[in-house]
């Protein structure tokens, strides 16, 4: 029995490090990166005049407003979110045209016809659809369909001015100026000259969504193109990845078969925040990293303490095993206050900051409770057993060198 | 070696940067950027050779010849070699930003890709990003005071703050004396140093603590000085790791990164620095001052 001990442990650390492959690989495919990683565009709109009571009610309804046009749009995951009592958050990840995005969403798109006189005929209100069709030079137009209430006050205007020029305004803007050559009674009208195929499409839509309830004023935006995220993003894993192989080379050549031990925790501790982050549906962005990166520090520092500790242990004549129990009791304490000093600093940032700082402090409490786990759980287990198996016999395995049994 | 002995260098060293960095922050101040100060960036990919000259000479008809440019590109590249160009000025309406890039659209022929990214910050919500950091790192500061007071004393609690108030201090120093831009990505930095730097803090205090209780005829300074020496490898070997970490990250993480990194590669230097000779020494000088007032009392 005792001779398995060795194939054992090395049976176990190969199956955790195979789960926790599988779990960065999931996590690489599942996790939510943020704007500045992966592009996209992040807008933050400040509502204009909303002094009265029903001011949150207006807000709500532009953000359903809005979340139709996003939509209609094709966005993936996008976030629309009210923000205090008249901010508008959108986060759209991921998107291609930047530009046509802001443009469909800050649109108040107010319609109305007006006659030659200047006085109002009908509104958007008395619209029921509205949608792409070509006219008769086959170029792409806006179809429009009334609602009974408008079909009426269009016939009327229709016989009031025939033969002269109805406005059709978007907010302040003349889209189109017909001239109305017979009396429309059945409700359907064609908005000509809007443009091309897309911009015909974009104007249909807005029409369709209707016009939003308050003014928006964009108070911060943040466009991330694509090539720009995907670039961010490779150098970013790249890199992580370059400067983990280094730390774990590090801790491999002072740390000797303790730190093979540290290398295994800290690879479970990665698989695990990765892990956490993804099931949680968190959203990684670059302060997310600045947390993690923080929190990957604290971890190895962790191992880093217990293995002082057992090193102090050893100088001081213990054997292997009491070298590890006692090398531990002593640690943990250091651990236990140095981690909580921290986490007491992320939980106020959780709670109290929004946005950015918010990621920032999400990825760093969770990196140190888990590596607080690893380090004190894992590590622990893994120098036992190893110990145990006789694995870490001499001293040198603590990369503790000149001492000798 | 004693590091407590060491103690008056590096109250000299410590004093004379942050001193350098308060003239300079009087002076010049901190180069803040839109995130702080409002404003709109553009970062266009040029895809070939320009010079700021033809660049500003795109702008001047738009009225904004005083737009701060700049070339970037990837790490390594000489002046000329850099494609894409940095266009900095005070915010603008979605429409003006539109134009700017139709402009350099017409100019060097460029697709939608190339508009590589837009920022557009209204100056009061950079002022809410200043209050809401500041607000954080009180209520953070008075948190990690309870916790510490509890855990230790009220004197290590007021000495590890003081240390991170230098660390605060040398950051802005720093970035005031190379006039490196301030943005966001800067808080976080800060953020993350002050939670290391706390956090190898407390690891020397621990020691200390765990000393004084086998205490028994060894000065107070003696205690210190070997609580740094029993945790100095321990020190060196997590500020290597995390520095390796960090300087990978800087050489080859690309633009966006870099602020960010070139602010956390000071702070942990400083972080740590600070937690051996700012930190315990202050606590020393201020433990050893009481036990004369005690030691005095008591004669009396």
């Amino acid at each position: 029995m005792k001779n398995n001990r060795p194939l054992l442990l090395v049976l176990a650390v190969i199956l955790l490090l195979a789960l926790s492959a599988f779990t960065v690989d999931q996590a690489a495919q599942n996790l939510n990166l943020g704007l500045d990683l992966r592009g996209g565009v992040y807008i933050l709109y400040q509502a204009e005049e909303i002094g009265d009571a029903a001011g949150g009610d207006k807000i709500d309804r532009a953000v359903t407003i809005i979340r139709n046009r996003i939509d209609a749009l094709g966005v993936a995951n996008p976030v629309i979110q009210r923000e205090g009592t008249d901010r508008i958050r959108i986060d759209l990840p991921g998107i291609e045209d930047q530009r046509a995005a802001r443009e469909v969403i800050g649109r108040t798109a107010m319609l109305s016809f007006a006659g030659p006189d200047g006085e109002t005929i009908l509104t958007g209100a008395e619209l029921r659809n509205a949608g792409v069709t070509m006219d008769q030079f086959n170029r792409p137009a806006v179809s429009l369909d009334f609602n009974e209430e408008g079909r009426a006050k269009f016939a009327a205007a229709t016989e009031k001015f025939i033969g002269q020029i109805i406005y059709i305004y978007l907010d302040e803007e003349v889209i189109s100026a017909p001239m109305v050559e017979s009396i429309i009674t059945d409700g359907n009208a064609i908005i000509t000259g809007a443009g091309t195929m897309d911009e015909a499409a974009n104007l249909a839509l807005m029409l369709r969504s209707g016009a939003l309830p308050v003014r928006l004023v964009e108070l911060e935006t943040r466009g991330v193109g694509p090539q720009l995220g995907q670039d961010s993003m490779t150098r970013s894993v790249r890199a992580g990845i370059a400067g983990l192989s280094l730390v774990l080379l590090f801790m491999l050549i002072y740390y000797r078969g303790f730190g093979v031990v540290a290398n295994v925790s800290l690879i479970v501790y990665l698989a695990l925040v990765l892990g956490l982050l993804t099931a949680i549906n968190a959203t990684l962005t670059l302060f997310g990293i600045a947390g993690l990166i923080l929190s990957v520090g604290m971890a190895i520092d962790a191992n880093v303490i217990i293995f002082e500790r057992v090193k102090e242990e050893l100088r001081s004549g213990r054997t292997m095993r009491t070298s590890i129990e006692a090398g531990f009791q002593r640690a943990f304490r250091s651990i236990l206050d140095s981690n909580v000093t921290t986490l007491i600093a992320a939980a106020v940032l959780f709670s109290f900051a929004t946005g950015q700082v918010r990621g920032f402090a999400i990825t760093l409490s969770i990196g140190i409770l888990v590596s607080m786990a690893t380090s004190i759980l894992l590590t622990r287990f893994l120098l036992r057993q190893a110990a145990r198996a006789s694995l870490f016999r001499a001293p040198e395995n603590a990369g503790l060198r000149g001492v000798s049994k | 070696m004693s590091f407590v002995a060491l103690r008056k260098y590096a109250f000299i060293f410590s004093a004379v940067l942050i001193i350098a960095g308060v003239i300079s922050m009087s002076l010049r101040g901190l180069n803040f950027g839109i995130d702080f100060t409002g404003g709109t960036l553009l970062h266009l990919n040029i895809r070939q050779e320009f010079t700021l000259e033809e660049a500003r000479g795109v702008l001047a008809p738009l009225g904004l010849e005083a737009a701060t440019l700049q070339k970037v590109g990837a790490e390594g590249l000489a002046e000329g070699e850099k494609l894409e160009l940095l266009i900095q000025t005070q915010q603008l309406t979605p429409a003006e930003q539109d134009d700017i890039f139709s402009a350099f659209q017409e100019k060097y022929e460029l697709t939608a890709d190339d508009l590589l990214r837009v920022e557009n910050v209204a100056p009061v919500v950079g002022g809410e990003l200043q209050r809401q950091a500041l607000i954080a790192l009180l209520l953070a500061g008075l948190g990690m005071i309870a916790y510490i007071t509890i855990r230790f004393e009220f004197r290590f609690a007021v000495s590890a703050i003081a240390a991170l108030l230098h660390d605060l201090l040398v950051m802005l120093a720093f970035f005031s004396l190379f006039q490196i831009e301030v943005n966001g990505p800067f808080i976080a930095a800060v953020l993350t140093v002050l939670g290391y730097s706390i956090n190898d803090t407390i690891v020397i205090y621990d020691r200390i603590r765990e000393n004084l209780k086998t205490r028994r005829k060894e000065q107070f300074a003696d205690v210190v000085d070997n609580s740094i020496r029993q945790s100095l490898v321990r020190a060196i070997n997590t500020s290597v790791t995390t520095l390796i970490v960090v300087v990978t990250i800087l050489v080859f993480g690309g633009i966006t990164l870099y602020p960010f990194m070139l602010a956390l590669l000071v702070g942990v230097f400083f972080g740590t620095y600070s937690s051996v000779f700012i930190a315990s020494p202050i606590w020393l000088v201020w433990k050893e001052r009481e036990m004369r007032k005690h030691l005095r009392a008591k004669s009396a």
